[in-house]
């Protein structure tokens, strides 16, 4: 009889899960993007002109965790770029495989990542991973163990970095870097806004928020404006009404809040409860088709393009990616990964040879014309590009400026 | 206190000295802080309270099923995450609030906002209820003569289960970011101006503090709750069998009293009560994770501690403690030392008064 009741309590209880499981909307398109993409290799391998062998490359995106969308435009822009390049024959002959790991834009599965896919798949090419903080340990792998690493989108300066401030040989990056962001932003502050003062928001524990803190505060110091506050909170952190009332209390005339597009969805929304009307000011991480436009809406945020630029590189790759993937608009994760991964492919082209040392020689001497814009190397491995700055608006993220080097 | 000899009393006054120190400190910090602004002091001590009631609805669980089975049901986080979940489907996904104007066209708007609301979290109180009752009965109760370590570990089992079982695509998939509630947050400005509703743009005028309707909807409900639980458990015949179990299981079975259905109806209130708070957490601080459970919940174990585990008026007082705690802590020494201060709390509990403000040394516990 027992045994009974406590089937009947399992019965209940799946039912009230599978009625909360019937409807996982909008992350069930993610895996039904990832299959057609997965079989559209093998069509155009059919196609495509004979090729030998196989030359693997891997993509650690950040599936799952706390950015999800950032993981899901990284591998559709990266298996694109794989698709147009096996439907013109591959690499020095051979077709392209792409590994896809999920490296939860976190330190220790990005590592686990990156050791597996050298260790047990044997790739000499990694394009990820996507978050500053889970790219610098990555990079200490790939440099020692002699596999050529280029992250779409890992801003923070130290990513290419070894301890002794010079380039790392293996390791790339295909975005500039936080030294340039932050002191864009902080000249959009001073100049565009024309703030006087600023309060900058940060997360200690993230080295690419941390990193653009610091540089955006010395810069507009540096020009005139005053830092009347610094506060920071942890990225678990929900309740942010003990900051945003000191925030409400100093009164700036700018908010600089570098994080990724969960954290502002969150502080923004609160902060417009508060009664604070500064316009928040951020950079890449606010990037997502998750962005709360109504409460970020009034915001700037520094990113690496805008799909509304009208240069034909831009529109031919939003046109491509729109047909490909079910409609959806590149984001700047995407079209990093895009253009990190045609990046790589072009060095092995004209290295002539799968060697990875040969491809990160022949890295530091190309110049490749990207999506997000001319890409060449400096003596750092920061690729000299332009920035974009962007509006959030209720209706939608619009362009606004772009700003050269 | 009643003085223990242990070993090492002797050099007790070196911890009692440290403590008071301490407590000094803290008082000389917050003496500054209100002097210097008042009014974001308040605004301050008011962020603490909102906390602090949603707090007080988690403890109320923790302490209730630990007053009954001497049980701490660490998965009750993630119920509570489970009742933040259920009201997002129902809300983004089913439109569940809005049936009321499908129903009844024609119906004023807020008698369509009130009813669907409180659908929402009647339903997520349900469901709450309903799986803390099927873990009750799968996982605690095979244990209920075992050592109580192994119920303990059992509970942590269950918590990770529910979070990491939660995080699967097909369940609850990472991607719920923007929460979507049921109602709008309004937020108004008291102030020497008088009171006044904040139109979204517009800046809160110099001295005057801000005041949401979801904090005077949590307020209400846990002080409503805690209410009906101190009717439920003083005035009726379950309260009096819940009293009895909780004082010797034997004797209440021998008296003629369900023992098994009193401790499951302990758990489904208990678990009703988390599930309205995650509700209300999730509309005030609007994003759900599958593991948004674990710190609220912790929090609230250590306020149901501090309040005298077992003690009902005690896991309000000691969620009030810890909510201005964090709140003041965040808002004068630094946003990330309110956990590490949460958790000192704790340990300033366990070695100063382990049984907590409100806590018999030994006896009825309701």
């Amino acid at each position: 009889m027992r045994a009974f009741r406590i089937l009947g309590l399992l019965v209940i209880l799946s039912l009230a899960l599978s009625a909360c499981a019937a409807a996982p909307a909008p992350a069930a398109q993610a895996p039904a993007a990832q299959a057609p993409a997965a079989e559209q290799p093998a069509a155009a391998e059919a196609a495509a002109p004979a090729t030998s062998g196989e030359l693997k490359v891997a993509v650690l995106a950040p599936l799952s965790g706390p950015v999800p969308t950032f993981g899901v435009m990284t591998r559709d822009g990266a298996l694109l770029a794989i698709e147009e390049w096996n439907a013109k024959g591959g690499v020095l002959g051979m077709k392209i495989v792409p590994i896809v790991e999920d490296s939860q834009c976190t330190p220790d599965p990005a590592v686990n990542a990156a050791n597996k896919v050298i260790d047990q798949d044997k790739v000499h090419y990694i394009i990820g991973e996507v978050c500053s903080k889970a790219s610098i340990p990555v990079s200490e792998i790939a440099n020692a163990k002699k596999v050529v690493e280029i992250s779409p989108t890992s801003t923070n300066p130290v990513y290419t970095l070894d301890k002794d401030g010079k380039a790392k040989q293996y390791v790339f990056r295909a975005c500039f870097n936080d030294n340039f962001q932050g002191k864009i932003a902080a000249n959009f502050a001073l100049n565009n806004l024309k703030a006087k003062t600023a309060f900058v928001l940060l997360d200690q524990a993230n080295d690419y928020v941390k990193g653009l803190a610091e540089v955006f505060t010395a810069d507009f110091t540096a020009g005139g404006g005053t830092i009347v506050g610094t506060e920071s909170y942890t990225a678990q952190d929900t309740d942010f009404s003990a900051i945003l009332a000191k925030v409400a209390d100093a009164n700036p005339e700018v908010v600089y809040l570098p994080d990724y597009y969960n954290i502002v969805n969150l502080v923004t929304k609160q902060a417009k409860e508060k009664g604070i009307t500064a316009p928040f000011l951020g950079a890449d991480g606010w990037d997502s088709s998750d962005l709360d436009l109504k409460a970020a809406a009034g915001g700037y945020f520094t990113n690496h393009y805008s799909p509304e630029d009208p240069r034909p590189e831009v529109q031919n790759f939003v046109k491509t990616f729109r047909e490909t993937y079910n409609n959806a608009t590149p984001d700047a994760l995407a079209t990093l990964a895009y253009d990190a991964t045609n990046l790589l492919l072009e060095g092995i082209k004209a290295a002539g040879v799968d060697d990875s040392t040969a491809v990160a020689t022949a890295l530091t001497e190309i110049t490749f014309n990207g999506v997000s814009g001319q890409i060449h190397f400096d003596a750092n491995h920061d690729p000299v590009k332009p920035l974009t700055i962007l509006k959030v608006t209720d209706d939608g993220v619009k362009f606004d400026s772009v700003v050269n080097p | 206190m009643p003085t223990v000899n242990r070993p090492g009393a002797r050099l007790a006054w070196i911890g009692q000295a440290f403590l008071l120190g301490l407590a000094l400190l803290v008082l000389v910090i917050l003496g500054r802080a209100l002097a210097a602004n008042p009014i974001l002091f308040l605004q301050q001590v008011l962020n603490g309270l909102q906390l602090g009631f949603v707090y007080a609805l988690i403890a109320l669980g923790y302490t209730m099923v630990y007053g009954i089975v001497k049980l701490i049901n660490f998965a009750h986080g993630d119920v509570f995450m489970v009742g933040a979940f259920v009201s997002y489907f129902a809300v983004a996904r089913f439109r569940l609030s809005e049936w009321p104007a499908a129903a009844f066209p024609g119906m004023p708007g807020w008698l369509v906002l009130l009813l669907g609301s409180l659908t929402v979290i009647l339903l997520s109180m349900t469901i709450c209820a309903i799986l803390a009752v099927t873990i009750e009965r799968v996982a605690y109760k095979p244990l209920r003569d075992a050592p109580r370590i192994a119920a303990l570990i059992t509970a942590i089992g269950v918590s990770f289960f529910l979070e990491y079982f939660g995080a699967l695509g097909f369940v609850f998939s990472p991607r719920f970011i923007p929460y979507e509630r049921m109602f709008n947050v309004t937020t108004w400005t008291v102030g020497a101006g008088g009171i006044h509703r904040l139109v979204s743009g517009q800046a809160v005028p110099d001295n005057a503090i801000t005041i949401s309707n979801i904090f005077v909807i949590i307020l209400l409900a846990s002080i409503l709750m805690q209410t009906l639980l101190q009717f439920l458990v003083r005035r009726t015949k379950i309260g009096k069998a819940m009293r009895a179990s909780s004082f010797d299981k034997p004797t209440a079975r021998l008296m003629g009293i369900n023992v098994d259905g009193v401790i499951s109806f302990t758990f489904a209130v208990g678990a009703a009560f988390a599930g309205l708070a995650g509700v209300l957490f999730a509309i005030a601080y609007p994003s759900i994770t599958s593991q948004m459970g674990i710190l609220p919940g912790l929090k609230a174990f250590i306020a149901a501690v501090l309040g005298g585990i077992g003690s009902i008026p005690g896991a309000l007082v000691g969620a009030l403690i810890m909510g201005q705690a964090e709140a003041l802590t965040a808002g004068y020494i630094s946003t990330p030392m309110r956990d590490a201060v949460a958790f000192t709390i704790l340990i300033v509990v366990f070695l100063v008064r382990p049984r907590g403000i409100f806590g018999e040394p030994e006896g009825e516990k309701a």
